[in-house]
């Protein structure tokens, strides 16, 4: 492969259709940069980064809200700004990358297909790969919404794209199913674009989104989110006329007599994201079924030797700061891979009892500290976290409040691993 | 004012496949639609099945055209480049009570001249379809049964017909039709008009009140709601076979079949409603699909569901189709019902046969070609030839849909080609892009964007599936 440098941006000349590379890596988001330039940085330099868009960063180009960055930089960036953190360093350490194109199939022992308009189909053969292709957003028909199929229903992420991107409105008055975080910010962003938002519905008694978005995105603009409600039917024929909402009971079914009509022409849903992970399954890794994503150990690496995997493939994060890290630590990984670094190679599996729901990772190979990330099912007040060795209490710490729209972690020190009675270490929530 | 030799009202696959039988002679043919696309009735939200033919009463129309249509259906699939599979359908049964039902149907069967139906027991029916509900305990095997797109047959039969000559005309609702002697003159509601010798009335469940036009009272069409669920390709491998339970007045029961894109359908309901247009799905439809299901299978995936939607099917008023001339210049072709698509190709040929009793001249189209470039070509082409076809072609080389990978070379390939696509939803039907697991979430704004730029319209103008259904209302501050 020959590289040419043109104004700063690389372009790759493909002279035949079979490629090598040390490290290729999927998705140029915010897990893919991170990841490189970690590589980078532990000394890999054959990376190549495949990107399905037109320029790097994923989906922080449209997320043109602040809110960005307060972990990692330490001050509050909008999504294009935290990107260009990154794509700053892609190109300071002159990784290449490869933008408008897919990658069409991947293989167990990390054979890639792509495509592109300018470089066609071709082949990508890998000493590792990263997984950094990110979610997707649930779609209305998996709600199984009864009434019409009117224009007008778009998930959060579309509409936000048509927004920020394209510079058009979907509608002008808004309800939206789900308190997610980018229904939250939608709920903001369309307000701010002259539209009426006139509920946000949300079948769960809390929210699934971060706290600071419910105070700044719907407090601030006394618009009202409704808990335990839902959309029941969708009205309109050819353009959404308005939904039927209702109450929900404590096994989130309509309440009769509880329904409610509004009137708008757009409905945004915020009900949920898919870990994207086609390419994944493609080549046979196995999935969790609860996040989605991989399984994956302290280093995120799969069950496929030399393929790992990071961001919101991997599971859905709520901030992109923890992306990164997690990335980082992905990429760390892979180098140490290539490079042929070897450890002592352990055996110790995360159980979760139902009310956490799941841990990334769910195995560790290492006795070395593993931050460990974790969900809770439910929102659980003045509880404890606490980790087990068989019955043997091992760590607890305390929190007034666990919610299952706020990531948690907890170390899991070396200490911990080595003095482990067992296999399996469990996670519960007291 | 255009003449025509042929007026076909209605662009579903009763027309289509009609159009296309006929656009192999030399005809003048025009297709008039009330919609702004073909295919948007009952063609587009039904089961999906070529159906073996054992179900309708022996001596009906439906029992003969329907084994001859579906006997036909793989080769006209072939040449119109339409996804088929010949996977067999099983008709289960869960009692002694259902086995003597699941006879009766053999016996019919094999009067209709249905081929090698056969009856099993448990052992072998958990072996060929082992996600079955252990409580089932026999089945009848029917190998002719087949699954095929629906949509995909009809845009390419009216795709074909138009190719070698046919006219469609899309926003045409008929709103009067007139007798001048030796034509019919027929009224668009916006003012339009055309002439025609022979009219043939597919108008699907409008078609009593075309027929009424003409003075034809002998009709009436009870629109009957089916709801369907529709599953992620994930769990196209979830049955084998069409699994049917055993019928019920109303029809063949609830379904779950693989479709021919690989995805897993449910449904339908059957219930008759008085509106024509309601294409709502209802809570209580959607729960009776999923508990039907659950029962036939308890582990069908539900969790995976992506869309559901509802179809009306076009139920007459003699429990037959209704497919017979009116004096001697029009023809009704109603209450086409299940299982109208399995029977579409024969009923082209039998309405060509009344065309030629009424005393229309065949004389063949010598420029006819019976082929039509599939929308999927590209996909099943070789890893070598998809290199070549993408240097020679480069918008293949740019994926739009990540669920389905469609390429933007295939978006514009639907724009252009007979019949264009003009919106969302005709790119969908006929790409794929947008029919994934994310249901268009994220191709939905570069297909907006590519329909724009194609037309050369406004962004604000593009619309889900014409009229008032604008993606965006306007710009943004």
């Amino acid at each position: 492969m020959e590289l040419i440098f043109h104004r700063k941006v690389l372009i790759i000349v493909m002279s035949t259709n079979n490629k090598k590379v040390q490290l290729a890596i999927i998705g140029g988001g915010p897990a893919g940069m991170s990841a490189a330039v970690a590589a980078h940085e532990a000394g890999v330099r054959d990376i190549l980064i495949l990107e399905r868009d037109q320029r790097l960063g994923g989906i922080l180009p449209q997320c043109i809200h602040n809110g960005f960055g307060l972990h990692r930089f330490g001050e509050e960036l909008t999504g294009p700004e935290y990107a260009r953190r990154y794509s700053e360093l892609v190109r300071k350490y002159e990784i290449p990358y490869m933008l408008n194109t897919t990658v069409l199939s991947l293989t167990r022992d990390r054979k890639i297909t792509a495509v592109s308009e300018s470089e066609g189909l071709f082949n990508i053969e890998a000493d590792a790969v990263i997984l950094a292709m990110g979610c997707r957003e649930r779609p209305r028909g998996a709600l199984n919404i009864a009434g019409s199929r009117p224009a007008g229903i778009y998930s959060a992420g579309t509409a936000q794209k048509f927004v920020n991107m394209k510079g058009y409105l979907p509608g002008k008055s808004v309800v939206i199913l789900g308190s997610g975080d980018i229904g939250l910010i939608m709920a903001r962003r369309m307000t701010l674009e002259g539209a009426e938002v006139k509920a946000v519905c949300e079948l769960m008694p809390y929210s699934g989104g971060l706290a600071r978005n419910i105070e700044q995105c719907l407090n601030d603009f006394s618009i009202p989110l409704k808990f335990s409600h839902t959309v029941v039917k969708i009205h309109g024929e050819k353009r959404l006329s308005g939904v039927t909402i209702a109450a929900v009971d404590e096994n989130r079914r309509p309440i009769e007599g509880s329904e409610e009509f509004i009137e708008c022409d757009t409905l945004l849903l915020s009900v949920g994201l898919i870990p994207e992970n086609e390419l994944t399954r493609g080549a046979d890794i196995e999935l969790d079924s609860v996040t989605g994503g991989a399984k994956v150990d302290q280093n995120r690496q799969t069950d496929a030797e030399g393929i790992f995997a990071c961001g919101n493939v991997l599971h859905v994060h709520d901030l992109v700061d923890y992306v990164s890290e997690e990335a980082a630590i992905a990429g760390k990984a892979a180098a140490d891979f290539i490079f042929g670094k070897k450890s002592e190679k352990i055996s110790i599996k995360l159980n979760c009892d139902g009310k956490v729901r799941y841990t990334v990772p769910r195995v560790i190979t290492e006795a070395k500290d593993v931050n460990v990330y974790f969900r809770v099912s439910n929102v659980f007040r003045d509880s404890y976290i606490v980790v087990k060795d068989g019955e043997n209490e091992i760590f607890r710490r305390k929190k007034i409040k666990f919610a299952p729209g706020e990531m948690e972690t907890v170390k899991i020190t070396e200490a911990m691993i080595k003095n482990a009675k067992g296999d399996t270490l469990s996670l519960s929530i007291e | 004012m255009q003449r025509y030799d042929i007026a076909i009202i209605g662009a579903g696959v009763v027309g289509a496949m009609i159009a296309r039988t006929l656009s192999a002679y030399k005809l003048k043919i025009c297709i008039l639609e009330k919609e702004n696309d073909v295919s948007m009735g009952a063609s587009k939200a039904n089961s999906a099945i070529v159906h073996a033919g054992f179900d309708a009463a022996v001596g009906s129309l439906k029992a003969k055209l329907n084994v001859r249509g579906s006997e036909m259906m793989e080769d006209v699939a072939r040449e119109l480049g339409v996804k088929y599979k010949r996977v067999g359908s099983l008709v289960v049964g869960f009692s002694e009570d259902d086995r003597k039902v699941l006879e009766k149907l053999l016996e019919r069967g094999i009067e209709n001249g249905v081929k090698d139906l056969r009856i099993i027991g448990k052992e072998e029916l958990h072996e060929i379809e082992p996600n079955l509900s252990d409580e089932a305990s026999s089945a009848l095997v029917a190998p002719t049964g087949a699954i095929i797109c629906p949509y995909g047959l009809t845009i390419a039969a009216i795709g074909n017909a138009m190719d070698n000559g046919a006219e469609l005309m899309c926003d045409f609702e008929v709103s009067d039709i007139t007798d001048v002697g030796d034509a019919y003159e027929i009224k668009s509601s916006d003012g339009q008009t055309v002439s025609a010798s022979k009219v043939i009335n597919c108008a699907g469940i409008y078609s009593d009140k075309i027929a009424a036009m003409v003075g034809d009272n002998s009709i009436s069409i009870t629109p009957r709601r089916g709801e369907y669920i529709l599953l992620d390709r994930d769990c196209g491998t979830f049955f084998n076979h069409t699994v049917f339970t055993v019928p019920t007045p109303l029809g063949k029961g609830i379904l779950i079949s693989p479709t021919a894109d690989g995805n897993l359908i449910l449904g339908p309901t059957a219930e008759n409603i008085d509106e024509k247009d309601d294409r709502s799905t209802t809570s209580s439809g959607l729960a009776a699909v999923t508990a039907a299901a659950k029962k036939d299978a308890p582990n069908v995936p539900l969790n995976k569901a992506i869309t559901s939607f509802t179809g009306l099917r076009a139920v007459g008023n003699t429990g037959d189709f209704i497919i017979r001339p009116f004096g001697d210049k029009f023809i009704n072709v109603a209450g086409i019902e299940s299982p109208g698509l399995s029977a579409a190709p024969a009923i082209a040929l039998y309405v060509k046969d009344i065309l030629a009793e009424l005393g229309v001249k065949f004389t063949e189209n010598e420029s006819f070609n019976p082929i039509r470039k599939s929308y999927h070509f590209f996909k099943e082409l070789s890893e070598d030839d998809k290199r070549e076809y993408i240097k020679a072609h480069p918008a293949f080389g740019k994926i739009v849909c990540r669920c389905e990978t469609i390429s933007e070379g295939e978006i514009i390939d639907a724009l252009t080609r007979n019949p264009r696509a003009t919106d969302i939803d005709g790119v969908k039907r006929r790409t794929r892009s947008g029919m994934g697991r994310c249901q268009g979430g994220f191709c939905m704004p570069s297909v907006t964007e590519i329909i724009a730029r194609e037309y050369g319209c406004p962004f604000t103008t593009v619309t889900k599936n014409g009229g008032d259904s604008v993606i965006n209302i306007s710009k943004t501050k």
